[in-house]
């Protein structure tokens, strides 16, 4: 996704010639193109995103449109309070960009994994959260967020569901992308394991359970018609994010469909529970770890359904 | 700067004292000390140094003005007021309910561009400001008016970093150094001398001057960038309270609002002042 992000950046430039990318010293490697071909558009601020988040606040009420990267949640968390105070307040036209969403960064380790940044930042009053789901999505989102104006965190994951886009389908922020269609239950899942959501949905589906699959590409503003058919027209919601349960996606489908009096027929949370992501290993390894891979999806649906599914090897 | 002009500024400096030790007393609001150790500074920016137009609050060949120090919104709403940016009888209005006059600063008052309040937050703001104003090669400065407590925060010394590395002669960033910071004296928190010496070890072209002396001030300020290809820092050496003797050096006053007796003798002091 973060390659995916920076190309389409690189391709739009030209026609962009006010945006500037801020990077809190990160992106070794991967940036290089676009510096080569831009660099009056590019600035690295060193390893301090509390400066870099007051500074694109100060670009962008000059007129700019700034985006500052980092990774996991550095550009976000270290540095929340000049998102809040100085980019959002201000409704400054920022768009903080975090790739190394949830816990891609593996093992690296936990201070390098995302795993909270949904529930604060859609907490934040004027933003908008993009949390796409496979490389269409990330293109589409990145290229969305060049003419969008206000703050927004884009949250770019280094995994991706295998492409999910139909003909012609237009990339529409705000809504929920119904990427298969099921009754049975909903599977509501946000970022790159969104993949593992339709994967556990193929496996279901050999069983003859057929299960919806959403990619909540954009977390805020949640779109509460998407989730209310959801709720009435299938078993039950499964929300599924590599973030902690706690105000993250599952939060949000929660808070809407009690809001909207539309109750599913249950509701399971899959995350991180009042937990670190600190046991070492890929990303495929601590997903499966922490319970959030496809047979842990597999597993939560059949014993909701009360049916029996082969184990997965 | 003329004599008519300093005599300008001065006066403008009294009836920014005036205002804020009205507003703090009738809003109930803190941080008079923090004003008064800052009104000279703000008297001589706005009567002198930026070139604003209260006609054009947005205009884009303007001066830049950013206070970091966002608690002494007092005096600079009652310097804004003074300068036609807003009715000079809303002031009163000043942190009392449904009125626009935050206790800290806010950008919904015309002539303000960052509201701030958190400290650390504005050299940041500024130095963003003064890379776009240079990208565009305006001819326009930044001004960023912080306090020496809040440089405390390291983000006031990444924002100092990053200005020097990228030769910010646009930027000026004046510190009111009045040595008592929210609780207790800067030497029994967190020292910050030898200070001069910390902003010229970042790279920043250093003058210090009398944060009281107009006519220093007006020079220091008129003739910023300090030296090319450097982001300039003014220490003014200020007295917290400053014009008001019960007030001046005292802790109290940062947060004491002036009220009865107190606040009589505070005007009587201030209406007695040249």
């Amino acid at each position: 996704m973060r390659d995916v992000f920076i190309r389409t950046l690189t391709e739009l430039a030209p026609d962009h010639p006010d945006f500037l990318l801020l990077t809190g010293d990160l992106g070794f490697g991967v940036l290089n193109d676009f510096i080569a071909r831009f660099p009056r558009q590019f600035l690295n601020v060193g390893v301090a995103e509390q400066n870099m988040s007051g500074l694109a606040a100060g670009l962008a009420l000059e007129g700019h449109m700034v985006f500052t990267y980092s990774i996991g949640s550095f550009p976000t968390l270290r540095c929340i309070e000049q998102i809040r105070n100085d980019i959002c307040y201000h409704a400054a036209n920022v768009k903080i960009v975090c790739v190394g969403g949830g816990m891609s960064y593996g093992p690296v380790g936990f201070s390098h994994h995302a795993t909270e940044d949904l529930a604060i930042l859609r907490s934040l009053p004027n933003m908008l959260v993009l949390s796409p789901g496979d490389l269409w999505e990330a293109a589409e989102a990145s290229r969305f967020l060049l003419d969008h104006r206000g703050p927004a965190y884009l949250r770019l994951d280094k995994s991706a569901a295998p492409a999910t886009a139909q003909r012609n389908e237009g990339f529409r922020p705000g809504s929920i992308r119904t990427v298969r269609d099921g009754s049975d239950v909903t599977l509501a899942a946000t970022g790159g394991i969104l993949g593992e959501a339709l994967l556990a949905a193929d496996i279901l589906a050999d069983q003859g359970i057929f299960c919806r699959v959403l990619s909540v590409h954009t977390v805020k503003p949640i779109d509460t018609d998407t989730l209310t058919a959801a709720a009435s027209e299938t078993g039950g919601i499964v929300s599924i994010e590599e973030h902690a349960v706690d105000g993250g996606l599952g939060g949000a489908i929660a808070e809407a469909l009690m809001e909207a009096g539309v109750y599913p027929g249950f509701m399971v949370r899959i995350g991180l529970r009042n937990t670190f992501s600190s046991v070492v290993g890929s990303q495929q390894h601590l997903r499966k770890v922490y319970s959030l891979d496809a047979a842990a999806i597999t597993r939560t649906v059949s014993a909701k359904l009360g049916v029996s599914v082969p184990a997965l090897v | 700067m003329t004599a008519t002009t300093l005599n300008g500024t001065r006066q403008l400096a009294r009836r920014v004292r005036t205002h804020a030790l009205h507003m703090t007393s009738v809003g109930g609001a803190a941080h008079i000390g923090a004003v008064f150790s800052c009104a000279d500074i703000l008297a001589v920016l706005y009567g002198g140094i930026l070139h604003v137009d209260p006609t054009d609050p947005k205009s884009p060949t303007r001066d830049r003005f950013v206070l970091s120090k966002g608690h002494a919104s007092a005096g600079l709403y009652a310097a804004l007021a003074e300068r036609g940016f807003l009715p000079v009888e809303q002031l009163l209005t000043h942190y009392q309910d449904g009125s626009d006059l935050s206790g800290h600063v806010s950008h919904k008052i015309p002539g303000v561009d960052v509201s701030t309040g958190s400290l650390g937050h504005g050299l940041s703001i500024g130095a963003g400001m003064a890379y776009a104003g240079r990208l565009k090669s305006a001819p326009h400065r930044v001004f960023c008016l912080l306090s020496d407590g809040e440089c405390d925060e390291g983000s006031t010394w990444e924002a100092a970093l990053f200005a020097a590395h990228n030769r910010l002669s646009n930027l000026v960033a004046i510190v009111d150094y009045n040595r008592i910071q929210g609780i207790a004296p800067i030497s029994e928190v967190i020292e910050l001398a030898p200070f001069a010496e910390k902003w010229v070890a970042f790279g920043w072209a250093v003058r210090e001057v009398d944060g009281h002396d107009h006519q220093a001030l007006h020079t220091a300020l008129a003739t910023a960038p300090f030296a090319p290809g450097k982001p300039s820092c003014l220490l003014a050496h200020t007295v917290k309270g400053k014009g008001v003797s019960f007030m001046e050096n005292t802790v109290l006053w940062h947060y004491r609002i002036p009220r009865g007796a107190e606040f009589d003798a505070a005007l009587a002091e201030l209406e007695a002042q040249p």
